[in-house]
């Protein structure tokens, strides 16, 4: 066994590690369909006012935390619908004053030599114990299944909500629901990254995954899959290099980001190369447009002027009978200008 | 009073904004088949009118009924049969999405929410990408789609919903002519099959042939109702300036509007 498992507190930390890195951007997809980005760490400074208020009142510092960002989860939901700009001032005060606050009570609590603090603004993880494991794991639970019910709807909330609510579905309380499951995220990860990085292993992963991605649902198992890479290898990595487990968490996943965006950037002229685009035209192919539509594997070819025209994306491709074996071959005719609208 | 058959009911119905009515007692009965057109100059209300239908403001009085004539105000699951097809696509691009995915959405308000779809939703989601003329762009990302074939997604996702009703606004704004032409052609297809819908517009020229039924709203109220010659004579009727259009928003009158060329500002620069 590696030397990393033989230890207790570096087993449970692995655990948490992966608990977080699925859950995060699971609940993080919505955030970034809906630009929300950086309300992770509006709610991870109010959850900071929420651990003060445990350490004051020798409450678990995990269920106050979780009661003050769900509670700026709400605001923050209620004042985006009413869409005012003083809301905005608002929410950067309820912000600021969740962290001020969490800071002069904590110090004042257990004075100012206290690690308390720094656990909970950069993290902890190797301070896991099984009791927490369980709660992290029991909500973690709760956040991949209700995501995952749910996905279609709160997908289509974020996306338009103008015709989610004209289609008579429950858009304020799936909005509130999505904002209790952030504040949920929060609070899970605050002991893993810490409140300052938290909205890092929300968004970064789907950030990557928007790179590779084709459609939503594979972007959401990339997203979950770049997470819960980044955070286990971020957990191994500061073991070995001895180094803070949530910076290197958010590095790694920051560093995974790079890789991929390099790496479609580099990818894309040979792709480009390997698909010849057919002139373009403005008459649209159709089932009833005229042209002689010819099956061709699992699509539909039309025949126009004398070659084959694909649908792919907003444009056409042009596709011979080799296309699907060969497509390196040019394309078997030379294109022509086509200035007439075919009707 | 509404019809029994009524696919839409409204009597006497006000909407507005914060308690304020923009349309006051509208009375409008549409019945099945029915393609009607709503016009109006900018500030007639005729969006606030569609959006009080669609239960995106207030409803501040009268009646609307929803199929069901004997209800008095619609409840939310009402609204699931009526079809909603959004001017101005609204939807979000910063993250991808396929239009199926998009048009999958339409069937969302037909099940529980614990409900995953069933073949029966797939299958309704692959007849509208096909309707539509996007059977074969089912799995295309809407943001590499044109602006017509995002128009005709959102028409997809509309019908996915078996809607009883149509609701298009400014069905043909901001897309370029060609795209103009294939979703008059999908207009037609649709009257054809027997749909009911209800269009906002202020440029009949590409849909005259499919129109049944005008009704024109000027500050708030219904100004005309009747078929569409007779608001064509109404139109030659009058002299100029007595019709409430906007000279920039439209020529007021004549058939040289009616047949005329798309208002040169609507067309996208889309290639």
């Amino acid at each position: 066994m590696p030397e990393i498992l033989s230890l207790d507190f570096m087993r449970y930390a692995l655990v948490a590690a992966a608990l977080v890195g699925v859950a995060a951007p699971l609940v993080g997809i919505f955030l970034v369909q809906r630009r929300l980005s950086l309300i992770g760490d509006g709610m991870g400074h109010v959850a900071l006012a929420g651990v003060a208020v445990g350490v004051l009142t020798d409450a678990a510092p995990i269920a106050t935390a979780l009661v003050a960002a769900m509670l700026a989860g709400v605001c923050i939901e209620l004042t985006r619908m009413r869409g005012r700009t003083s809301g905005d001032i608002a929410l950067a005060i309820m912000f600021y004053g969740g962290i001020a606050a969490g800071v002069v009570i904590i110090n004042k609590v257990e004075g100012s030599q206290t690690s308390t603090l720094t656990g909970y603004l950069f993290g902890a993880i190797t301070t896991t114990s099984r009791g927490d494991l369980t709660v992290f794991a029991a909500l973690s639970v709760v956040l991949v299944v209700l995501t995952t019910v749910l996905r279609q709807r709160f997908f289509a909330v974020a996306g338009d909500e103008e015709y989610a609510r004209a289609s008579g579905m429950p858009v304020l309380a799936l909005n509130l629901l999505l904002a209790a499951l952030t504040a949920l995220t929060v609070v899970v990860s605050m002991r893993v990254v810490g409140l300052l990085l938290i909205s890092a292993l929300m968004i970064v992963p789907n950030a990557a995954a928007q790179q590779v991605a084709r459609s939503f649902r594979t972007a959401t198992w990339w997203a979950v899959a770049f997470g819960l890479l980044s955070a286990v290898g971020g957990v191994v990595l500061s073991y070995h290099a001895d180094t803070s487990s949530g910076g290197t968490i958010v590095l790694c996943a920051i560093g995974l980001f790079a890789v991929v965006a390099l790496g479609r950037a580099a990818v894309r002229p040979w792709l480009a190369r390997r698909h010849p685009v057919a002139e373009q035209h403005i008459h649209e192919h159709g089932p009833d447009c005229g042209h002689p539509a010819v099956p061709h594997g699992d699509h539909v070819d039309y025949v126009h002027d004398g070659h084959r025209h694909a649908a792919h994306g907003g444009h056409y491709d042009e596709h011979t009978d080799l296309t699907h074996q060969d497509r390196t071959s040019p394309p078997s005719h030379t294109d022509q200008p086509d200035s007439e609208v075919t009707r | 009073m509404s019809e029994p058959d009524a696919v839409l009911g409204l009597d006497r119905a006000s909407f507005g904004y914060a308690g304020r009515a923009v349309v006051g007692e509208v009375s409008l009965t549409i019945r099945p088949g029915e393609v009607v057109a709503l016009l109006g100059p900018n500030g007639s209300g005729k969006s606030t009118l569609v959006r009080g239908l669609l239960g995106l403001n207030d409803h501040l009085g009268g009646r609307l009924s929803l199929g069901d004539p004997a209800l008095t105000t619609a409840s939310p699951s009402d609204r699931r049969f009526i079809g909603y097809v959004p001017q101005r696509h609204t939807l979000s691009t910063s993250v991808r999405a396929t239009a199926r995915e998009v048009v999958a959405t339409g069937r969302l308000a037909h099940r529980p929410w614990w409900r995953r779809a069933t073949t029966h939703d797939d299958s309704l989601v692959r007849d509208a990408l096909e309707t539509v003329g996007l059977g074969d762009r089912a799995e295309a990302e809407v943001s590499e789609l044109s602006g017509g074939q995002q128009r005709r997604v959102l028409i997809a996702r509309a019908l996915a919903g078996e809607p009883s009703m149509l609701v298009l606004d400014e069905p043909m704004a901001g897309v370029d002519r060609g795209s103009q032409e294939v979703l008059t052609r999908l207009l037609h297809r649709l009257v054809d099959r027997g749909a009911t819908m209800l269009v906002v517009t202020h440029d009949l020229s590409m849909l005259s042939e499919v129109i049944t039924r005008i009704v024109a709203l000027e500050a708030g109220e219904v100004v005309f109702d009747g078929s569409p010659g007779a608001y064509r004579d109404r139109l030659l009727d009058q002299p100029l300036g007595t019709v409430a259009q906007p000279a920039h928003e439209q020529p007021p009158a004549g058939t040289s509007w009616w047949v005329g060329p798309v208002d040169p500002r609507e067309e996208s620069t889309h290639a």
